[in-house]
């Protein structure tokens, strides 16, 4: 995929926007587990923004956030940084072959290995 | 027939740039009626307006069609050099070729073709055009200003220098406003009070101010030079001409818990009170919501400890109806509510205080008497941190905040920084800031100078979180220079809230019938070239309800509102609009829709004797529209259901010419 497309769909799956994003940084003041990450709720919009997605997709950062969406909940130009590292892990996952994901399916592959949000997002994606 | 002249401007390259003006000129030139049509690079110029006059007069022209721009643009312009060359200046008629149509198309041929329908409805329109005259309305030389801070008493005072009589109406006690509650100003550090409170007592002494505080717009009719106003002057159980302001009673008054307004409720007042010392007028007022007499009928003690006989528990609000020529709102600002900001705690800590909290906290006459203390256990901050962009900036979207800077935060938490590394270099203060805003004069230099001279700790970054723990603020923020996130124990916590147009001013606009924006700010008649008039004629702006401003911006407007009041009041008469509603009697079938329709009150219906066959008279009931009340909005010709109603200058006939002209 292009980086353009890419932008583009994780923009889409997120409902986010980083264009929004003013660079105030109340997200990373927000973030509980700002430490646990190489790059921060800041740094996630910025990257997207900037199309630095591969980057952004191999830091074992994104995989330390904790979905509590303090800084979606906190963020006040309605950018969304919550959403917009989910869709990047989205994006993330079916790349790597499990592409769309059954609800069914979740029971079965639940182990201990598998991180906590990506069960979250999958709920989350199929909640609707 | 009409002989009609057409004019075709380029607009520079505005116009010819995606219209063939060469080709509209020509296929206008061919419309019944036109005798002469041609196309000039500047029609508004000195040279194009003369070419106007010159073919007005060479070809005996009765109607002209002017090719342009907007007729917000320039419709008086060309009226006005019509009217120069001896044309009825409602003979001329606007094709606007610009914003409907260069600045809209790309393409030119598209772009050509609906010149010349544009051009062809204007022909059809003058074709029916008839000469119209306007009427002569005489002016109220009297003002009226709605709000007594720093706005309304500098325009007060401006349109008083100039020998009109202004009435303030202020709906608090006294005058002063926002400014009255403010410790020092940026950049140059005046006490607010100090240079305030002389202009409110010019005011107050001035003969041709009279201020009417504790009231309240009722109602407001009429239009530009004729308003009839009634306020309301609300019970303030004093008799105003006797309170002397000595104070006696608030000394006596027994109920001493009433949260302090004025120092932002961080302390409390009794239920008679005085706002401030240098309060104008220097009246008591006794506060209805919490005075024992009149809640429970005992008490009693002001009334009998008033030397001067001036209270009052029986007295009642007063409606006064004035006449004034003009209006100015003045009505400013106040912080928005920081409620709904959990995350910094405003409503769980004591210690974390809105900006203005924190200036009556440092003033003098303040709570504390001046000295920084933490409102929870009155001891003197060590950290204190202060976050910028509280509630602005945030997007439309967002569940709280306002989108746009409040643009005097900046400033003044670089003034507070500054005042609290001046009084207690033992505090370490920290500022989160998204940007520093500082474009005034000598604003950049005094942020500058927190910065190097008071080593105030400016981060570029916002604070996520504040949690009340063990006495101290826990402050978590982002660093975003340094990538890191940082934590601060602080004492107190100061947010800068964003401002908002006070709660009064929609309720206001609606009974001026002036404009507002999404924001409730007024909305101002031209974003740069009529920055101080409403779009409602006879109304002007002042001050912060126009949008955000700091004081010199808020004064400077203010003289500009207070000018353009005296070049109104100073004419005798105005010249009306021409363009009004006439009803045909003989068609009219006194139904009412119109009255009812009428946002002005223009309308009213009388008995009038009408022959009738066999030489009888009948009454019949039919509408009169005073012309000098019309505004010309056209709602009435819409609702009248008989199809009496018209609208001189955009009669049905004239406005149906135009679509059977854009449809042929």
């Amino acid at each position: 995929m292009k980086t353009e497309d890419m932008i583009k769909e994780i923009t889409r799956i997120s409902g986010g926007n980083p264009a929004k994003c003013m660079k105030c940084g109340k997200c990373s003041g927000a973030c509980p587990a700002y430490d646990e990450m190489d790059y921060h709720p800041h740094q996630f919009v910025n990257m997207v923004l900037d199309g630095r997605i591969e980057e952004l997709a191999g830091s074992k950062g994104i995989w330390n956030c904790l979905s509590c969406f303090a800084c979606l909940e906190r963020c006040p130009r309605s950018v969304e940084p919550a959403r917009i590292i989910e869709a990047v892990r989205v994006v993330t996952l079916r790349k790597a072959g499990a592409n769309h994901l059954k609800p069914d399916d979740i029971p079965a592959r639940l182990d201990d290995d598998i991180p906590q949000q990506a069960i979250t997002s999958a709920m989350r994606k199929y909640a609707k | 027939m009409q002989r009609i002249g057409v004019f075709v401007c380029w607009c520079g390259s505005n116009i010819a740039a995606t219209v063939d003006v060469e080709a509209v000129a020509d296929a206008l030139s061919k419309e019944p009626g036109v005798v002469f049509a041609t196309n000039y690079q500047y029609m508004c110029s000195k040279s194009g307006q003369d070419m106007i006059r010159e073919k007005i007069k060479e070809l005996g022209l009765t109607g002209v069609v002017i090719c342009s721009c907007s007729p917000r643009m320039h419709e008086a312009t060309f009226r006005k050099t019509c009217e120069s060359a001896g044309l009825n200046p409602y003979m001329v008629e606007i094709a606007n070729i610009r914003e409907q149509v260069s600045w809209v198309h790309k393409d030119k041929a598209v772009g050509t073709e609906k010149a010349i329908i544009l051009g062809r409805a204007a022909i059809a329109k003058v074709q029916l055009n008839t000469p119209l005259i306007a009427g002569q309305t005489p002016v109220t030389k009297r003002a009226l200003v709605i709000g007594g801070g720093i706005a309304g008493i500098q325009t007060a005072l401006d349109i008083a220098d100039a020998g009109f009589p202004v009435d303030i109406v202020e709906k608090n006690p006294t005058i002063g406003g926002k400014m009255a509650q403010l410790d020092k100003t940026f950049p140059t550090l005046d006490c607010a009070a100090c240079i305030l409170t002389p202009k409110m007592v010019d005011a107050g002494q001035n003969e041709n101010i009279r201020i009417l505080s504790y009231s309240e717009i009722e109602d407001v009719k009429g239009y530009i030079g004729n308003f009839d106003v009634k306020i309301r002057r609300k019970a303030r159980y004093v008799d105003e001409e006797k309170c002397t302001g000595c104070g006696t009673c608030m000394e006596k008054c027994p109920m001493k818990k009433v949260p302090n307004e004025f120092n932002m409720g961080l302390d409390n007042r009794t239920a008679i009170y005085i706002p401030f010392a240098q309060a104008v007028p220097k009246v008591a007022t006794i506060d209805a919501n919490y005075c024992l007499k009149l809640n429970t009928g005992k008490c009693g003690i002001c009334s009998k400890v008033c030397l001067a006989d001036a209270v009052d528990y029986e007295q009642k609000d007063e409606i006064l109806e004035e006449k004034y020529g003009a209006i100015v709102v003045a009505t400013g600002f106040n912080p928005i509510s920081l409620e709904k900001f959990d995350e910094f705690a405003y409503s769980q800590s004591p210690d974390v205080v809105s900006s203005l909290e924190f200036e009556r906290l440092m003033n003098a006459a303040g709570p504390t008497g001046g000295t920084l203390l933490r409102p929870s256990d009155k001891t003197h901050p060590h950290t204190i941190v202060f976050v910028q962009c509280v509630g602005s900036r945030c997007d439309a979207s967002a569940e709280k905040g306002k989108e746009y800077c409040s643009k005097i935060c900046c400033m003044y938490t670089a003034k507070h920084a500054m005042l609290t590394r001046e009084k207690y270099p033992d505090t370490e203060v920290y500022v989160f800031y998204i940007d520093v805003r500082t474009p005034g004069k000598g604003f950049d230099e005094f942020y500058r100078r927190a910065v190097e001279q008071y080593n105030v700790h400016y981060i570029k970054g916002m604070v996520g979180k504040v949690v009340p723990e063990g006495g101290k603020l826990k402050v978590q923020a982002s660093d975003l220079l340094d990538n890191r996130q940082i934590h601060i124990d602080a004492d107190m916590v100061v947010l800068a809230a964003a401002i908002e147009p006070d709660k009064s001013a929609r309720p206001l606009a609606t009974k001026l019938t002036a404009s507002m924006d999404t924001n409730d700010f007024f909305t101002e008649a031209h974003p740069k070239l009529r920055p101080v008039e409403s779009p409602t004629a006879g109304i002007f702006l002042s001050g912060t309800c126009q949008g955000p401003k700091d004081i010199p911006e808020t004064v400077a407007q203010a003289g500009a509102a207070a000018s353009k009041v005296i070049s109104l009041l100073v004419k005798d008469n105005l010249v009306g609009n021409p363009c009004v509603a006439k009803p045909d009697e003989l068609m009219c079938n006194g139904c009412s829709s119109c009255e009812k329709v009428c946002p002005y009150g223009a309308i009213t219906y009388e008995d009038k004797p009408f022959r009738g066959p066999n030489r009888t008279t009948l009454i019949r009931r039919v509408a009169v529209v005073n012309p000098a009340v019309c505004q010309g909005c056209g709602a009435c010709t819409v609702a009248c259901p008989s199809g009496a109603m018209d609208l001189l200058g955009f009669s049905n006939r004239q406005i149906m010419a135009e679509v059977d002209a854009i449809c042929k």
